[in-house]
């Protein structure tokens, strides 16, 4: 695996290891060792739903950061066929962090849009990280009201560290174009289904973040800001990045349960890199049901619903007054 | 040694010769020395070079309203704490110090008031609450706030004073934006006006929501505005960032205001915006 591995993933990679050599050992000296083998996988079984039971919100966050991640390209891949990329805000540029276009998913037609960080150096530094500029939300936004014209649904799939914070993107109007996106995707008039596939971060993953149904894959973070951002404001120590994550309650599960996402969806044991195909196939059927319970609603409905959604998260106490 | 006697007399004679407390202030950019009253005449604007000192947002209540008199709504909503939130402080105790210091439950006042006899909706942040950061009761505020113009078709006016979304709410903060953004575009189809104001600073959260989505956009001068903080962009880029970057005059530069106007012109300039943005003439 190239060295690319967590920490807390070594332990298993290792017994990985060594259920190989011994079935190579075997193969090789034609031995017979199937029952020892046998045991050796029961306990790695057993490893690795121990391990991926009790994972800590900063080992998720790790996850969902893991360089085999699957991404956005992936998935076009893995589920789309006759995917068109489309390019550009028709204004100011294309923003490569952010891939967007039709495919057909399972014969249906989508407007597909998602942030792509990258894998290798080369990759990454094409994608910028996966951060967008003012551009890249504008261009998602063109393609979505493209997407509303020809009454087309809306797959979007979120994974950015952040919206880049530069000059550049200043100059553009950075907050004017999240904020836009937030008002105007309200007024989308097809199904938007949300899904944040690794790392929500913040304006930058709600700049496209604004659905009728919101899902999380199961090691998949979404927050205010990212851990570091809240550990070097709030413990002026980037490094405490752990404690925040924890403090910041920003795992899937902790979302479901404070009402903001709708669903959690599986991931193939040990994490959606473990099994790249395996993840697409149980995200393809997830996004169809979904699909078809937004596909009876007229757009009308989808407006009004779409709004009230967010207009009934938060949590907030009336209390007595007292002059 | 008689002169050295009066002299001693004279040095001990100085500080019986008191200031009242709060009588003279110094301007926190150019360093003048102003007397107090004279800045309070000035709607608290260096008479020298015109910075514009952080006001509360009762003092833009008297400074926008007729008589200064507001009908406040939602007095009595309080945050909770989802999170279960701790860092240096517990978060129910860093919000219970806040209110305490600044006599409100939370960083926005929002009711209804009239601006030179025209009913509107209103809304000002308080950064004295929090850093006048957006958690779950600024958001149900706000989206109250744009829920009355739209039942009552009145113009919406939010004065933002704000570092952004208050993380100690975590993601229920973050999608505030969402929820009062997508009122507004209600608000918006509906052909009612909305006047954003932005004081020093409007960032981050609320700048990329409510902040930035007015009909106009007016600023105060020389106010900090902008998505990201500026010690983050220049961490990210590490170089030096440019002068006046991320300024109400820097905003203007690259057309996300409309114009910067003084305090002093304020309530003038909003008033006559609301008659060229109502529909009869």
């Amino acid at each position: 695996m190239n060295g690319q591995f967590l920490d807390f993933e070594k332990p298993i990679l290792e017994l990985e290891k060594k259920i190989k050599d011994m079935k190579d050992f075997a193969a090789g000296e034609k031995m017979e060792i199937s029952s020892e083998i046998r045991a050796w996988e029961k306990k790695l079984e057993k490893l690795q739903k121990d391990v991926y039971s009790k994972l800590t919100a900063w080992q998720k966050v790790q996850l969902a950061r893991h360089p085999l991640r699957p991404q956005t390209s992936d998935y076009i891949s893995l589920l789309f066929s006759d995917f068109i990329e489309l390019h550009g805000d028709r204004n100011f540029g294309d923003d490569k962090a952010l891939i967007g276009g039709w495919g057909k998913l399972e014969g249906k037609h989508f407007m597909l849009i998602g942030q792509q960080k990258g894998k290798d150096t080369k990759q990454k530094l094409f994608h910028n990280f996966g951060m967008m500029h003012p551009e890249g939300y504008r261009k998602a936004l063109r393609l979505m009201q493209q997407a509303s014209r020809f009454r087309k649904p809306i797959l979007i799939l979120i994974d950015t560290p952040g919206a880049f914070p530069g000059i550049g993107a200043e100059e553009r109007g950075q907050a004017q174009a999240i904020a836009y996106n937030l008002r105007e995707m309200s007024n989308l008039k097809v199904p938007l289904i949300i899904v944040v596939i690794g790392e929500g971060a913040s304006g930058g993953a709600l700049g496209i973040g604004v659905g009728d149904k919101i899902l999380m894959l199961e090691n998949s973070w979404y927050s205010v800001i990212s851990p570091e951002g809240c550990a070097a404001i709030l413990w002026r120590d980037s490094s405490k990045a752990p404690l925040a994550a924890e403090a910041l309650k920003l795992t899937a599960q902790d979302l479901l349960e404070l009402k903001v996402i709708d669903k959690i969806i599986k991931e193939p044991l040990g994490g959606a890199h473990r099994n790249p195909g395996e993840q697409a196939l149980i995200l393809k059927k997830e996004i169809l049901k979904v699909l078809e319970e937004l596909q009876g609603l007229t757009p009308q409905e989808l407006i009004e619903r779409r709004i009230q959604k967010f207009r009934g998260m938060g949590i907030h106490y009336q209390i007595e007054e007292k002059e | 040694m008689e002169w050295f006697k009066k002299i001693k007399e004279g040095v001990s004679a100085q500080p019986k010769k008191e200031i009242p407390e709060g009588l003279w202030t110094k301007c926190e950019d150019c360093g003048e020395i102003i007397y107090v009253k004279e800045l309070e005449r000035n709607f608290w604007v260096c008479g020298k070079c015109k910075y514009h000192f952080r006001i509360k947002s009762t003092d833009y209540i008297n400074l926008l309203l007729d008589e200064g008199v507001l009908e406040e709504f939602d007095r009595t909503l309080i945050s909770g704490d989802p999170l279960k939130f701790k860092d240096s402080k517990r978060y129910p105790d860093r919000i219970k110090e806040s209110r305490k210091k600044t006599q409100r439950n939370d960083a926005l006042i929002a009711g209804i008031g009239k601006i030179e006899g025209r009913k509107v909706s209103l809304g000002v942040m308080d950064f004295a609450f929090i850093g006048g950061s957006m958690g779950s009761v600024v958001g149900e505020k706000v989206a109250r706030a744009i829920e009355r113009s739209v039942e009552k078709k009145m113009p919406l006016v939010i004065v933002s004073c704000s570092g952004g979304a208050r993380m100690q709410e975590g993601i229920l903060s973050l999608m505030q934006m969402a929820k009062t953004s997508s009122l507004l575009a209600r608000q918006h189809k509906m052909g009612l006006p909305f006047i954003s104001i932005l004081t020093n600073p409007t960032t981050a959260g609320v700048m990329a929501s409510y902040a930035s989505l007015g009909d106009v956009i007016i600023a105060e001068p020389k106010a900090l505005l902008g998505f990201a903080g500026p010690r983050v962009i220049q961490q990210t880029i590490g170089q030096e960032l440019p002068k006046d970057f991320q300024s109400s005059e820097f905003f203007l530069e690259h057309g996300f205001v409309d114009l910067i106007v003084e305090r002093s012109q304020l309530k003038k300039t909003v008033s006559l915006l609301l008659e060229y943005l109502s529909c009869c003439q």
